[in-house]
């Protein structure tokens, strides 16, 4: 299975070839894996450094100029640091551009809270004309960057060491229902999928595959949920991320929602995400005990 | 000042049209001697076409205090004057800091001081990236906003990636609460060729702004003493 980062690179590098409206952004991090790239087109894929807010004006400039910029760093450094030029240079400036951050939540446990970034796809969604979008798998990285890359909106991808077991056909503003039942309907957000069905294995639940915040479809959730008006979200950052999205679902329907995912603190342990999912319930038993 | 030799009378009575934003009144008049020598004399945008490929591009970074701009687009043909009358107006076009999604001739959405300066090199290195070599790049700061860390991100990599295109005007009209400078010493290391001027000379701006290398960019400091704003 390819690792999402991998997965990510490939897809920018076949896009330079593809498309000479692609430039590639890169504030140090994964530089040695634009090779290809930037044999190809080495004015199109630029590395300034450790200096974030300049790699997202710098895309920006890219953007105004007409290519379709793809910035890239851990997820902190894209989508913490540079905040107010993702929000003022692309989103109040009307320019698209793709945001691919790596490591969400907490892939790299062992560097610390400083690497983290369970709050990014909160903030990104503060940001008009933004698309938040989390893949679980990287097949599904190389789908929705393809899909988005040239949407002219700043599209914010959120990718992770953690994967699903298999990938699916998704695309942004889809849910894909995954398993039929008459209870509640659980939506797992990108990586939580696999461990969301092993841990609703023994229920009667309707799981529904999300890779788009936003867009999201309501359309479908409010359909699903008619029945039952039961609605848990398992999500892979702050719990209740998604909790405007839900809410913004049914806006004249009573229904009952509960959010599982990565509890509002600073984390000071360390290990590997897999101790960290542990010990914040997010693995399939964690899930299971705090449905 | 104002005398009928004066050659941006015509511009200094369109400025007084755009009233409401004094607050800004330092930064908007210590610029405009600088922005016409650009929009005179130096860049090449076509009024009727602001957004042509084959367009100079200029950024005012700083955002502040741009009724001095508002005035010279209006001076030069991008928009009719009267929309200087609704200058911070909710049915107008103008605000105190420019919208580029509003108004003919704005490259970029300013305010938010240190944002320009990257956003200049992305333009530069985007214009490189098609081939369009012969368009200069021109991004206009004040010295206060140059307390601003993301600045230097950005002036320390133009240098770097050889970015002739590129010129970098600094009002420097001494509002920095901070002292700045002295801009030879402070700028010349990092690769920039720096031409300190005053910045009320239109000749001598128009000298320095003319200056363009191969592969190393300009910083054209226009010297504005406290006071003669």
């Amino acid at each position: 299975m390819r690792a999402m980062r991998e997965a990510f690179a490939e897809t920018a590098n076949d896009l330079v070839e593809a498309d000479d409206r692609v430039a590639i952004v890169l504030a140090d991090i994964s530089r040695t894996m634009f090779a290809r790239a930037v044999r190809h087109a080495p004015l199109r894929v630029i590395n300034v450094g450790i200096a974030e807010q300049s790699m997202v004006g710098v895309a920006a400039g890219f953007a105004m100029e007409g290519f379709h910029p793809i910035a890239h760093s851990l997820s902190p450094f894209l989508a913490e640091r540079p905040y107010e030029q993702i929000k003022l240079d692309f989103g109040y400036q009307g320019l698209g551009g793709s945001f691919v951050g790596s490591g969400g939540s907490y892939d790299y446990a062992g560097e610390g809270a400083t690497h983290h970034s369970p709050g990014d796809a909160s903030l990104m969604l503060a940001i008009p004309r933004v698309q938040v979008l989390v893949p679980g798998h990287g097949d599904e990285v190389d789908r929705l960057l393809r899909a988005t890359y040239a949407n002219g909106q700043p599209t914010y991808i959120r990718t992770s060491l953690a994967t699903n077991d298999e990938s699916h056909v998704v695309a942004p503003g889809r849910l894909e229902v995954i398993r039929h039942g008459s209870g509640a309907t659980v939506v797992a957000f990108g990586p939580m999928l696999s461990r969301t069905l092993e841990a609703t294995v023994h229920l009667d639940a309707t799981v529904v595959y999300a890779t788009s915040l936003e867009p999201f479809d309501r359309v479908a959730l409010r359909a699903l949920a008619r029945e039952t008006p039961d609605v848990i979200v398992v999500e892979p950052w702050y719990e209740g991320t998604a909790a405007p999205v839900i809410a913004s679902t049914f806006p004249d329907t009573p229904v009952r929602t509960r959010f599982i995912g990565v509890p509002r603190r600073f984390i000071h342990s360390y290990g590997t995400w897999r101790d960290l999912d542990t010990e914040l319930g997010l693995d399939a038993a964690g899930i299971r005990a705090r449905l | 000042m104002g005398t009928s030799t004066d050659p941006l009378s015509h511009v200094r009575v369109l400025m007084a049209r755009a009233t409401g934003d004094e607050k800004h009144e330092e930064s908007t008049t210590s610029s405009l001697d600088a922005l016409w020598v650009l929009y005179d004399r130096i860049l090449r945008i076509d009024p009727a076409h602001p957004m042509a490929e084959d367009r100079d591009r200029f950024i005012l970074s700083k955002g502040h205090g741009p009724a001095s701009l508002y005035a010279i687009l209006a001076a030069k043909g991008f928009f009719p004057p009267d929309r200087l009358d609704s200058f911070l107006e909710h049915d107008g076009i103008l605000g105190s800091h420019p919208d580029r999604l509003r108004v003919p001739g704005i490259e970029a959405s300013t305010g938010s001081l240190g944002h320009g300066m990257a956003l200049a090199v992305g333009v530069a290195l985007a214009l490189r990236a098609k081939g369009q070599t012969d368009q200069r790049v021109i991004v206009l700061t004040g010295d206060a906003e140059l307390n601003e860390g993301s600045n230097w991100e950005a002036v320390m990599l133009a240098p770097i990636l050889r970015l002739g295109a590129l010129t970098w005007l600094i009002i420097d009209n001494h509002s920095s609460s901070l002292p700045m400078g002295p801009w030879d010493a402070w700028l010349a290391p990092f690769g920039w060729d720096v031409h300190v001027v005053d910045g009320h000379d239109l000749d001598l701006l128009e000298a320095a702004l003319a200056t363009r290398h191969e592969e190393q960019p300009v910083a054209v400091v226009a010297d504005i003493p406290r006071g003669e704003w």
